[in-house]
């Protein structure tokens, strides 16, 4: 006679619950740890290291630590950009509330076993680097979230110009008027991802002017169309290294059979 | 030589080829396997189906083969050999001046060689300079500014031991200097995307040219500014030129930009071969135009003419190419039996 037939009906309903909760709670978990990887991007191309293919691994241990492991598209990727990407993982992944601890590791890269002892240890780029590491990481970051800024607004500046909005018009915005502007969902998608980065060049409060430049100065109508112009370079740069990275990662793994995560694949 | 269909004969200089040797046997550790890989990613990736290569003939093909895909083939009438060392992942190195010598003294009338240095070398390095430039004649050399070498994170054109290998290269009769400032190949630092120090230089050696390779791609808004400001600032289309298969639009956006910033008479072809091949990209090139939006917002047009400069007419100036003298000696040599005979005029 075998335990589980003998149990009563009541205890292995109770059994079945408790196993679904701890499922759920799973799922939960796998959610919030893609999320968080989701927020993270590569900082030229400010995409998102999820849709860009680099995170091959996300798991979660029974002590709730969380096992991160990645790769780039080539070999030889700047090694700051690399660590950059690596430590904006596992900041934003150690910021969920039931993580207990993070590891993140780089595969098949010129400085792997550099980067990721340096990781491991919790050190920073200049710390893992030494002497070979002159620049600070905080200013690479900050430039490279001004190019983001700057492709998202052109982009969002564009869509409203081609819906029929006058520069006059656009100029005069303020951020609380453009967060209420009736748009459709391309430009809602576009106002959303420029207002994550509108905070990066000036204060971004409610009655502050919706579009300012990289200085944190409000555009003018009367330049708009110059400035437009020459915000269109910083989008061909974007569009050229985005191209070339997704063909090489593609060249260099087998991305035949996309890697889709289990929790993104079911939402 | 490319003929247009109304018989039209436009002579072609390429900017950008190398004689490699990536094979295994020559590898000297995973960097070596590793780079020679990121290349072919690049070739598999930007060239069009019928055009890409095995992977054994890309990691090494020998001087017909490259003689044949430039000259026969292709419609290259001169290339120049930019070396590329890496002494630290190859045993011969992959790509020297002296591995590129070999084919120039094969073939005199069609290559032009170039050397290179690096001011890391110290007075040693300014030695072999002297010596490099007096056995091979070196009009040009190729540097790349953000190569790692042990403890160093790359240099700068403007760093005082730059400068010292500038005024040599200068008094060397060196008079252009072919910097890579693009897509990163060896890992690098802050300078991954500063142009800034060619704009340094570029004021201080006002006889000398730089040609910055990959037109700094991808920074080409920085690039533009700096060009813009220095008359001796060249771009060269090598690596941008192959997204013409892939990404017209993205092709037709960078030359529209060159040629407003810098005009017809300061961009340069090269097909980086062997990575690319000139047959296709000549072909395409010759049959492409600037989209009318984009001519309308920037007013840059790709004329027959504009096309003729880009493919020869510039590297010839920079080179002291005759280009009437130079076709005569090719043809002495046989070196157009390949194509038919020009259509009467």
């Amino acid at each position: 006679m075998s335990g589980h037939v003998a149990r009563s009906l009541p205890e292995r309903d109770r059994q079945a619950e408790h196993w679904q909760a701890g499922q759920s709670q799973v799922e939960t978990r796998q959610t919030e740890l893609w999320g968080a990887l989701q927020s993270v991007m590569d900082p030229e191309l400010d995409e998102s290291v999820v849709e860009l293919n680099f995170v091959t691994k996300a798991d979660i241990d029974a002590a709730n630590h969380v096992q991160i492991e990645f790769r780039l598209p080539t070999y030889w990727c700047a090694a700051n950009f690399s660590f950059l990407m690596a430590d904006d993982m596992r900041r934003a992944v150690a910021a969920l509330a039931w993580v207990t601890g993070v590891s993140v590791v780089l595969g098949e890269h010129m400085y792997a076993d550099t980067i990721n002892a340096g990781l491991a240890r919790g050190l920073s780029f200049q710390e893992t680097f030494g002497v070979e590491a002159d620049g600070d990481l905080d200013d690479l970051r900050r430039t490279f979230l001004v190019k983001a800024f700057q492709r998202r607004q052109v982009a969002l500046l564009n869509h409203l110009t081609g819906t029929g909005h006058s520069p006059e018009t656009i100029a005069a915005l303020t951020l609380f008027e453009l967060r209420g502007l009736p748009v459709d969902d391309e430009g809602d998608r576009l106002r959303r991802r420029y207002l994550e980065r509108r905070g990066v060049v000036a204060a971004a409060d409610d009655e502050m002017p919706a579009f300012v430049d990289a200085a944190g100065l409000p555009l003018s109508a009367e330049r708009f169309a110059a400035y437009v112009s020459g915000l269109r370079r910083v989008g061909v740069n974007a569009e050229f290294n985005s191209a070339l990275c997704r063909g090489l990662l593609s060249v260099r793994f087998d991305l035949e059979t996309p890697f889709v995560p289990k929790a993104r694949a079911s939402a | 030589m490319y003929r247009t269909a109304n018989g039209e004969e436009i002579f072609v200089i390429d900017g950008h080829t190398h004689f490699w040797d990536g094979s295994p046997a020559n590898q000297k550790n995973i960097h070596g396997k590793q780079f020679i890989e990121c290349f072919y990613a690049y070739h598999s990736n930007l060239s069009p189906p019928s055009e890409k290569w095995v992977k054994e003939k890309f990691e090494k093909y020998d001087a017909k083969t490259m003689f044949d895909d430039l000259f026969v083939l292709g419609y290259d009438d001169m290339a120049i050999l930019q070396p590329t060392y890496l002494t630290d992942f190859y045993k011969n190195g992959f790509n020297t001046t002296e591995r590129n010598a070999a084919m120039k003294k094969s073939h005199p009338d069609r290559f032009i060689l170039n050397g290179a240095f690096d001011p890391r070398d110290g007075s040693k390095g300014l030695e072999d300079l002297h010596a490099l430039a007096e056995k091979y004649k070196l009009q040009g050399v190729k540097l790349y500014t953000a190569e790692w070498r042990g403890e160093s994170k790359g240099y700068k054109l403007s760093d005082k031991d730059s400068y010292k290998y500038l005024e040599a290269a200068q008094k060397l009769g060196i008079k252009n200097i072919h910097v890579h400032k693009g897509p990163t190949i060896i890992p690098l630092n802050r300078d991954a995307f500063d142009v800034a120090d060619i704009d340094d230089v570029a004021t201080s050696f006002q006889d000398l040219n730089f040609i910055v390779e990959h037109c700094g791609l991808p920074r080409l808004d920085d690039f533009c500014w700096i060009a813009t400001q220095e008359t001796n600032v060249y771009a060269g289309i090598a690596v941008a030129l192959p997204f013409i298969h892939s990404r017209p639009g993205y092709f037709a956006h960078v030359m529209s930009e060159l040629l407003f910033w810098l005009g017809p008479d300061k961009i340069l072809y090269g097909s980086d071969y062997g990575i690319w091949t000139p047959k296709w990209l000549i072909d395409k090139f010759m049959a492409f135009e600037i989209p009318e939006d984009l001519t309308k917002e920037t007013g840059s047009v790709l004329t027959l003419e504009n096309k003729t400069k880009i493919l020869g007419l510039n590297a010839a100036r920079l080179y002291g190419i005759d280009v009437e003298a130079q076709k005569k000696k090719i043809r002495a040599g046989g070196g157009y039996a390949h194509l038919s005979e020009p259509v009467p005029a």
